[in-house]
């Protein structure tokens, strides 16, 4: 280290007049040894840990943007568009970015209209969420409130806008209960249901309905860009990006005319309408009433429309297609009629109809004095007396074989989130569910569909198109199998399970004598009012009471206490191109559902004749944005749990 | 005058030294300056390097002897500017360091003040030389530096008020101090450097967690710890090559804080890694012995005084800077000299190199 001290110098000064060197000497050190402490340090970040150091400056440039999907569209069978998107932008907040945020909240607050509170109920639920992931703020951000964020970015760089693509459905709840909804993922769905195992709190996710079923279809899969940001998170560059994939677009069975047609006849009552193709088993129309508006769900739910939802009596959520499980009435009298036949009993039954019989010491009235009924019309009058006397010879078990391999008693499997499976007494079932014995005058009952038996009007559709179709029963569906990968379609068949495909034994005479008898019912039977000229249309009706004649006279009437109404129509008569059913929830007599099932029919036909003169048909204007009306200061909800079914 | 034929003794190596370290610093202020509304700072630093260059000149052509002649009526000048700063300078980020001189000059007469006290502390000594320091004599030597030290720490500008330290401490150790007594100030400074740390009087809260954050800069990455956790990722993420260049994502990318003045050396360890660093410090090794020997060489005792002061400042910057940028030192905004951007650094640094040359200019005069 010591420099050789130049020689020029010893001589002649004067010893005071110099610098010891020594203490030069130990300056040359002391320098020396400050370097080496310093190229130490230098040597302790950049040779041993220059790797960790090389992880923290790209963790620091580098952000990970996520691009989200688009999620599939939906259109109607002929490809009319029925669900689509629209672009939106949506403000996120990034914990990471700063160190104490309460004191941004009221600023936040009040540029994105929100209150303090509602930011930190956010924040309190993405809690458990790791730091670095951006929390939604607010969806379906205002221009304006897009201007505060651009305006704030040095004050508060925790904000954050991602462009996302929103849901945009028809309006006035349009097969709303077909199509569903979607929402963020709930905690419940996380923990408890394995098919959202690998999604994240905060996903959007279908909600119900179509939505629901074809979410993993209709998601897409988001990509993500790497960014490369300074330190004030401000965009300087761009890396590398993982494109994200659009969800499949999905061609629904639906016709949008023919579900227009159910719509409208639904228009202002309680009950639901829905049209299927026995031939496939692909609906063609599906209505619920009363109905909700999805779009409503798709951005933030507003409390006060979430309580209107909730507190309507009428259950606006229920899928009353699938899920309304009702005494079925007189249209399980062509069950009745399938299992007389089949068993040989009902071809030579005469049964003189006073307006009603006795059995087991009880009179069973009949709302008309048929007189003299065969089996031939007893379809199309309806005639109670006929079926208390068939039940009987039958027998509770032998209907309940009968009833239950026409898909009574289990869920039809059709694609659509919780179908309910509605009941089938039997002895077996009475014992296991009641400890008891069936009592033989049970049976009577039941054989006018009342009783314990329910159905759902998806359930009649399939069981009574299949009857018309010599008995080939399908599986109901709303999405064309062909547009769903053969592994989603088996785990969607498994996660749906039902009846599904079926072929009972159905003899051609009977298929004849039961088919024919459902074609008179609609020119001189029940439903004669809705006869439709020119069109081979049969059916039957069923006028379902909702409470036993005794407690009828207890609850001094109302509205409530009003029979349900149902209509199970079908054309042509035998191998149906179409059977609709209609369940007109106190809607009184059997005769006005078939006014509505009716309307629907027509739709239909008409509809095949146009093709056939190859009218162009109507298209349906493209859906507009909704308007959207959040109410301020009131919490966004998010719906925990379904209402049950009825 | 000297003759002419003087500048054959001028150390023309020594400036060779100086001359490399100050285009490196020319180029990294380049690239740190490059995506930020500084681009630009780069000519202003050539600027002030051709001025510098000129003033060391011109500082060279007078005898030393003169200046510290003057020296005292200098010292009484740089107090009253001193006092005028603290009165009527401009306000900047909290501090008053500046004065507003006419033509948009901004003048920081602490800097100036470092030259003078090496001066006067040079001619302390000096006149001291020979006898053995009385604790009259060290307490003299005390005040010389604590006052204007004390009147810079209240502007408030830690850093530079540290500088004058080793100014006195040199003078201390070569003008004569026993073992003895240099114990006994260590522990008495000891104790009340501990007393008033504690009473907390004399810092600032936001000094004193700089200076303490060094040590854990985790503990608040995003507050006092964030600086030197940046530096740090800067140095270190660099590795042996560096990233290049223009190149450093620390730098470029703003996460480095002020990487043209106080934490040049980091970016420049990020751009240019391992490999460049070791040649800044093998740069400054040479100029530092270069100047040592000067020391030596020097004809009288103020010559070497004056020299070694400049030595001592300018280790005391080095250590202290690349200290900080290594996690070693805490944040104290001391400039690397030679490197940092700024007039009165590169003005302050081209002077006391100027009183050197005068130095050794007159090695053979007596």
């Amino acid at each position: 280290m010591e420099l050789t001290p130049s020689s020029e110098l010893l001589g002649s000064q004067n010893r005071e007049e110099k610098l010891s060197p020594g203490k030069l000497h130990a300056t040359q050190y002391i320098v020396a040894l400050v370097l080496a402490v310093l190229l130490v340090g230098l040597w302790r970040l950049q040779i041993v840990s220059a790797d960790g150091y090389r992880v923290l400056a790209e963790a620091n440039r580098i952000r990970k943007v996520p691009v989200l999907a688009p999620r599939g569209r939906l259109f109607d069978r002929e490809g009319r568009l029925l669900v689509d998107n629209y672009p939106s932008v949506s403000c996120y907040i990034l914990r990471e970015q700063v160190k104490d945020l309460s004191i941004d909240l009221p600023l936040i607050a009040q540029g994105l209209h929100l209150t303090v509170d509602q930011i930190q109920a956010t924040l309190r639920r993405f809690q458990s969420a790791p730091k670095y992931q951006p929390i939604p703020l607010k969806q379906d951000i205002t221009p304006d409130e897009q201007a505060f964020i651009e305006a704030h970015r040095n004050e508060l760089p925790e904000l954050q806008t991602l462009d996302e693509q929103r849901r945009l459905y028809p309006r006035d709840g349009f097969a709303a209960h077909l199509i569903g909804y979607v929402g963020e993922v709930s905690e419940q769905m996380l923990d408890n249901d394995s098919r959202y195992a690998f999604y994240q709190p905060g996903d959007v996710v279908g909600r119900s309905g179509v939505e629901q079923t074809y979410d993993a279809l209709l998601r897409g899969k988001d990509g993500s860009r790497d960014v490369i940001v300074n330190s004030h998170g401000k965009e300087v560059g761009a890396l590398g990006q993982e494109l994200a994939v659009p969800g499949q677009d999905l061609k629904l069975t639906i016709d949008l005319d023919i579900q227009m047609a159910a719509e409208k006849a639904l228009e202002g009552k309680i009950g639901a309408i829905v049209a299927m193709d026995p031939h496939t088993g692909e609906i063609l129309a599906l209505a619920s009433r009363p109905t909700f508006d999805p779009n409503q769900f798709s951005v933030r739910l507003t409390k006060s429309y979430w309580n209107e939802i909730l507190n309507n009596p009428d259950h606006p959520l229920l899928n009353k297609a699938t899920q309304a499980q009702l005494a079925p009435g007189s249209t399980f009298k062509i069950i009745m009629s399938v299992a007389g036949l089949q068993e040989g009993v009902a071809q030579s039954m005469h049964v003189m109809c006073n307006g009603g019989a006795d059995f087991y010491g009880h009179f069973y009235a009949c709302d008309k004095h048929h007189g003299m009924v065969d089996i031939n019309n007893a379809i199309p009058w309806s005639c109670d007396t006929f079926y208390y006397n068939l039940a009987n010879r039958l027998g509770i078990d032998t209907i309940a074989r009968y009833a239950t391999s026409l898909g009574f008693s289990q869920r039809t499997g059709i694609d659509l989130p919780d179908e309910t499976s509605g009941t089938m007494p039997s002895t077996a079932w009475k014992l296991k569910t009641q400890h008891e014995k069936w009592f033989a005058g049970e049976v009577i009952s039941v054989g006018i569909g009342q009783g314990a038996v329910t159905a759902t009007p998806i359930q009649l559709a399939r069981a009574l198109g299949g009857v018309a179709s010599g008995g080939v029963l399908h599986r109901p569906h709303v999405v064309f199998p062909d547009e769903v990968p053969p592994d989603q379609l088996s785990a969607i068949h498994d996660t749906f399970p039902g009846s599904g495909e079926k072929t009972i034994e159905l003899s051609p005479e009977n298929w004849q004598i039961i088919s024919d008898a459902m074609a008179a019912t609609t020119v001189t039977g029940t439903a004669a009012a809705s006869h439709l000229e020119g069109i081979d249309f049969a059916g039957k009706t069923g006028t379902a009471q909702v409470m036993s004649h005794d407690a009828l006279a207890r609850s001094g009437g109302g509205h409530k206490t009003v029979p349900n109404a149902w209509f199970v129509g079908m054309a042509p008569r035998r191998n149906p191109d179409i059977v609709v059913t209609v369940l007109w929830q106190n809607g009184n007599w059997g005769a006005n559902s078939a006014k509505l099932g009716a309307q629907v029919i027509d739709a239909f036909v008409e509809k095949q004749r146009k093709r056939a003169n190859n009218i162009r048909i109507a298209e349906m204007p493209a859906p507009t944005p909704a308007p959207l009306s959040p109410t301020p200061g009131s919490p966004p909800v998010t719906p925990a749990t379904k209402p049950a079914a009825e | 005058m000297p003759r002419l034929s003087a500048y054959r003794d001028f150390d023309w190596i020594l400036l060779g030294f100086v001359l490399v370290l100050s285009i490196i610093s020319v180029l990294e202020i380049k690239s740190a300056t490059l995506h930020t509304k500084f681009h630009g700072f780069e000519q202003k630093q050539i600027g002030f390097l051709l001025v510098g260059l000129v003033l060391m000149f011109l500082i060279s052509l007078i005898d030393y002897h003169r200046l510290i002649d003057i020296v005292h009526w200098a010292y009484g000048i740089s107090i009253v500017s001193l006092v005028a700063v603290k009165l009527v300078g401009t306000k900047v980020l909290g501090a008053r360091r500046w004065i507003k001189l006419p033509g948009g000059i901004h003048f920081q007469p602490s800097e100036w003040v470092k030259l003078i006290l090496i001066v006067a502390v040079a001619r302390y000594f000096w006149n001291l030389a020979g006898k053995e320091l009385t604790w009259k004599d060290i307490w003299k030597a005390f005040a010389l530096v604590c006052i204007p030290m004390a009147l810079v720490l209240i502007q408030p500008d830690l850093g530079t008020s540290l500088t004058y330290v080793p100014i006195l401490l040199c003078g201390l150790f070569l003008g004569g101090l026993r073992t003895k007594q240099a114990a006994i100030l260590l522990l008495t400074f000891s104790l009340l450097g501990g007393v008033a740390w504690k009473s907390g009087k004399f810092l600032k809260p936001y000094q004193k967690a700089r200076l303490t954050a060094f040590m854990d800069p985790d503990s608040d990455p995003k507050g006092s710890g964030y600086q030197i956790r940046q530096s740090l990722i800067a140095v270190g993420s660099g590795g042996v090559w560096g990233k290049g260049n223009n190149q450093g994502t620390q730098t470029q990318g703003d996460f480095l804080p002020i990487p043209y003045t106080d934490f040049i050396f980091a970016a420049f360890c990020e751009e240019h890694g391992f490999v460049g660093a070791v040649g800044v410090l093998l740069l400054y090794f040479l100029i530092l012995m270069r100047l040592i020997q000067n020391a030596q060489t020097a004809s009288d005792l103020p010559g070497a005084f004056i020299v070694m002061g400049v030595v001592a400042v300018i280790v005391f910057q080095i250590a202290v800077n690349i200290g900080m940028v290594v996690g070693l030192m805490p944040v104290t905004g001391i400039p690397l000299p030679l490197m940092s951007y700024g007039g009165s650094s590169i003005l302050f640094t081209f002077l006391s190199l100027g009183i050197v040359m005068n130095v050794r200019m007159r090695r053979f005069v007596n």
